[in-house]
């Protein structure tokens, strides 16, 4: 699963800052039919989190209807340097982290 | 199904581009797509980009070699290679075009097994070198052996096919510009392939798209890599010659 | 066309009243979306205003629609936007996605791409940390491509 995040290296404290992320996923809505006629079991990425410093600053329940091969904005209060991870994990089990260092001047 | 017939009753729109007035299928997508199409961190074409890079430097094959091993930084040997084909291939003595390329590559130069042309890796290796084109001219290769092909493309691009009964040109020259239901019919320059389509969920290369533009005239496709798509687009390459690559190319 | 509101009539009838998401919309939106609604509301009061949603008016093809959501927030520990809910009228499912912000969000807003069957309303539901609720609506026209492959 490959993902692209972007997310400035180095910002002044206090700055909000976006973390943009594409992830290459099908989001198998469930409701589509393959080739054989057969319904295409669902798997999509129900839940994506991310933590700064190891705190929760945003979190998204996904539905069906999100594109596939997602994308995401969205921003977070920088007050410290430490650690952006962006965490998710879709149906069919595939886990998947994504961290980059903050640094706060 | 493909829907072209009821659409087609409403009629095709009014010709608008005249000749030589030539504009990227880019140019009539709405903002939105042309600003996810611009913004690198939001064009879900560079997700392919990515895998194709890290496939340029991953050692495959009897001969343990990557694609790096002989062609070193992409961003240098690869550089108006996508702006040019296709190319005339030597040993075979024919045209060839850019995927087809690579997946010889694979298994001539790597030993390794051969690619399906439609297969994730080899879409992402050949939108990973045409991303090296990116805002280039297309620049058709000036070797006279081509030349042929692309009369033979020319003559496709102009003949009835179909249950239908419609020529490429019918649409793509004719009726540039005009509407066909609510979308306004594109020029067909292939400026931006393999491309993320918002109809496929995904990218695809200009092959996929021709067996899509066949079976919506009702025509018998000639399949993915057939010497027709590749005169086909080796004359296409040449009608849109100055006009900039894009790559990854973001279209509905 | 059929009595289907336009964006305008739409917002027009958000901002009729505090009521107005739940009662009139509800006439023209499915029994589904008015349930996931009701869910998340709980039944309170759903005020119009505070939040935008920017969703293109026309878009070429429904598979991956722009959506931006923004709502007006100082975003401090006692004064923030916890969550904002984005439901559609015509898919399969009534929910899209929801949003959950902290403080530390520093800003309520976020940028996605949804999939539309058809043309439809979109709503989003943002609800702060005093538990109001405040809303906007949006209309969008997908068109058919012309040579559409499936």
């Amino acid at each position: 699963m490959v993902a692209m995040v972007n997310i400035p290296e180095t910002v002044t404290a206090g700055t909000v800052v976006e973390v943009k992320i594409l992830i290459s996923h099908p989001m198998e809505t469930g409701f589509r039919t393959g080739p054989d006629g057969t319904l295409v079991p669902r798997n999509i990425i129900p839940e994506f989190r991310c933590l700064y410093g190891g705190e929760e600053v945003f979190r998204a329940e996904i539905f069906p209807a999100v594109a596939a091969n997602p994308f995401l904005s969205f921003f977070l209060r920088a007050e410290q340097t430490a650690e952006v991870e962006l965490l998710w994990t879709d149906e069919a089990g595939q886990e998947h982290s994504e961290a980059r260092l903050l640094t706060v001047q | 199904m493909i829907r072209c017939v009821t659409v087609l009753a409403i009629g095709l729109g009014t010709p608008a581009a005249a000749a030589g007035d030539r504009q990227s299928g880019y140019e009539i997508m709405g903002p939105e797509l042309r600003a996810m199409q611009d913004d690198e961190a939001a064009n879900p074409g560079m997700l392919w980009v990515t895998e194709g890079a890290a496939l340029w430097v991953a050692p495959e094959g009897a001969a343990n070699r990557s694609c790096a091993s002989c062609h070193g930084d992409a961003a240098q040997s690869m550089a108006g290679v996508a702006a040019r084909y296709p190319a005339w291939n030597e040993a075979g003595q024919g045209p060839i075009d850019l995927t087809g390329r690579i997946g010889l590559c694979r298994t001539r130069h790597q030993g390794a097994a051969a690619l399906a042309r439609d297969s994730r890796a080899l879409v992402a290796l050949a939108a990973f070198v045409t991303r090296q084109s990116d805002g280039l001219p297309i620049a058709p290769d000036p070797d006279p052996r081509l030349a042929a092909t692309r009369e033979k493309g020319k003559a496709l691009f102009e003949t009835r096919m179909g249950q239908l009964n419609l020529a490429c040109a019918d649409c793509h020259d004719d009726a540039a510009g005009g509407q066909l239901a609510a979308a306004t019919i594109p020029q067909g320059h292939p400026t931006g392939y393999p491309q993320y389509r918002l109809q496929w969920e995904g990218m695809g290369g200009l092959h996929r798209r021709f067996e899509n533009c066949m079976s919506g005239v009702r025509a018998e496709p000639f399949g993915a890599g057939s010497p027709e798509y590749i005169a086909l687009e080796a004359f296409l390459m040449s009608r849109a010659a100055g006009l900039p690559v894009e790559a990854p190319a973001v279209r509905p | 066309m059929t009595a289907r509101p336009t964006r305008r009539t739409a917002m027009a009838l958000v901002l009729a009243g505090p009521l107005a998401l739940r009662l009139s919309p509800a006439a023209a939106t499915p029994d589904e979306m008015r349930a996931a609604v009701d869910a998340f509301t709980g039944g309170r009061p759903v005020n119009p205003g505070r939040v935008t949603l920017d969703v293109p008016l026309l878009v070429e093809n429904g598979n991956a629609v722009p959506l931006k959501v923004s709502v007006e927030s100082p975003m401090t520990e006692d004064d923030y936007v916890k969550e904002v809910a984005i439901f559609n009228e015509r898919n399969p499912l009534p929910d899209v996605i929801r949003l959950h912000f902290t403080p530390r969000s520093g800003r309520a807003a976020a940028e996605t791409r949804i999939r539309l069957s058809g043309s439809q309303n979109v709503h989003a539901i943002a609800r702060m940390s005093d538990g109001s609720l405040w809303s906007a609506v949006a209309d969008v026209i997908v068109t058919a491509p012309a040579c559409a492959e499936s």
